[in-house]
């Protein structure tokens, strides 16, 4: 069962920022935080598939690339989460309800939430890595039907740093989905898994001949999430993985997330892990 | 009473090993039930025993001063835990304490290293089983050493 990419839908003028208002600031844990935007023109809306990304302008001080880790089905509600690194995400840090930011997009490939379709899937987060895979998760839920067994794996640092814990809670509480949450530290107080992510690969229940498993986090987490997927017997050809490069124009133009003869921000973030399994390994990209 | 070989035959771990072996392991088994919140074992204690665990979770605690017990690791259903056993001076060096009801196959430590002794063939599987699960270990620790998760916005 090969399944395939599904791809981008394209802006109207990919390089001009559209005004968004910032409605709510979240504080998700100590170092992470989520805004949610509506567009300036109330009859405006971004249409996304789960795991595309926008661009998001602070005026004045930058632009960086952000997946979207809101619910496809409102697209007059953006949500990004982001953990702050740098100068932007630090500004961003800094909005309040009612500033104004700009953004372009939807851009890149999404989950193969069609090709899913009729399997059993399983998404491996890491970190925040979580974020780009919610609104997989969210249009699941949507259409629940339409898929088998459904397992979150998700691996954080400690306790305080699990992303949209009370979301984790109620769909844990869930009879159509697993989840299975493990930290890396953690003190006795903790009643849940310690441990590496890729450690649950081996306990969840799904039909490894049968799934979709779709995995989000830093690189050399993927890595060793796909080769335990693989080792229960996901094909690769089935598992996803979700690059990250230095997105600037997010449609293939400037060259700054080029991986050999992909542009990432154009032919990714979401690959099918076959296909960019060869980069994969390789040094210095 | 019942003899453990049916348990014991069911567990991942010892799928590979022959029925012959398997019966000889057999020998320094014992089924153990342990509460929630009780210690398998302590740090620093005697590492007497090798175990399966058949149903529960159990968390490997290091106390670290002025930290209290930090968790290192959970092991669950279906994992062997310990390799102190194996390796003088034959001491724990985490504490393991339950997490839930445990349901566990105890080995004894000194039984399975005499068996193992007797029986080169039986000692060759148990030695690699029991490096699979170090490495694996090993390989977690490192995956935690890198703070895998700390650098993706």
């Amino acid at each position: 069962m090969a399944t395939s990419i599904e791809r981008a839908v394209g802006a109207a003028d990919p390089m001009v920022p559209a005004p968004y208002v910032v409605e709510r600031f979240i504080r998700e844990t100590q170092d992470t935080f989520s805004l949610e935007l509506e567009p300036f023109d109330p009859s405006a809306e971004l249409r996304f598939l789960p795991g595309q990304f926008n661009m998001l302008y602070v005026f004045g001080v930058g632009e960086v690339p952000i997946s979207i880790s809101g619910d496809a089905a409102e697209p007059k509600k953006l949500v990004h989460t982001t953990r702050e690194v740098g100068v932007v995400t630090r500004a961003m840090r800094g909005l309040k309800p009612g500033h104004t930011i700009g953004v372009r997009g939807p851009f890149g490939t999404s989950w193969p939430m069609e090709a899913a379709k009729g399997h059993d899937v399983v998404l491996v987060a890491g970190g925040i890595g979580l974020a780009p895979l919610r609104p997989a998760l969210y249009w699941i839920l949507r259409n629940r039907d339409d898929y088998g067994k459904v397992v979150l794996l998700y691996g954080t640092r400690s306790p305080e740093d699990i992303l949209y814990s009370k979301e984790l809670a109620k769909w844990r509480s869930q009879f159509d989905l697993e989840v299975y949450i493990t930290v890396d530290r953690a003190t006795s107080e903790w009643r849940g898994n310690v441990g590496v992510v890729t450690k649950l690969v081996g306990r969840a229940p799904f039909d490894p001949a049968d799934t979709v498993a779709m995995v989000c986090g830093p690189e050399i987490m993927m890595r060793f999430a796909v080769e335990e997927l693989a080792r229960r017997g996901v094909p690769t050809s089935d598992i996803y993985v979700s690059m990250e490069r230095n997105m600037k124009c997010g449609i293939g133009l400037c060259g700054h997330c080029q991986l050999r003869g992909e542009f990432v921000c154009k032919d990714g973030p979401v690959y099918r892990f076959d296909a960019i399994e060869p980069l994969f390994m390789e040094r210095e990209l | 009473m019942t003899d453990l070989y049916p348990i014991i035959r069911s567990q991942e771990f010892f799928k590979e090993f022959s029925e012959e072996d398997v019966h000889e392991v057999v020998g320094c088994a014992t089924n153990i039930v342990l509460h929630q919140g009780q210690y398998v074992f302590r740090e620093g204690e005697p590492a007497n025993h090798f175990y399966l665990i058949r149903h529960g979770r159990v968390s490997l605690e290091l106390f670290a001063p002025g930290r209290g017990p930090v968790i290192v690791e959970t092991v669950e259903e279906g994992e062997p835990l310990g390799w102190s056993w194996l390796i003088p001076p034959y001491k724990w060096h985490f504490a393991a304490r339950c997490d839930t009801l445990l349901r566990a196959i105890a080995l004894d430590g000194e039984c399975l290293r005499r068996k193992c002794e007797e029986n080169p063939k039986l000692g060759y599987h148990l030695m690699r089983k029991m490096a699979e699960m170090m490495e694996s270990r090993v390989q977690a620790s490192i995956l935690r050493m890198l703070d895998l998760y700390g650098n993706k916005h």
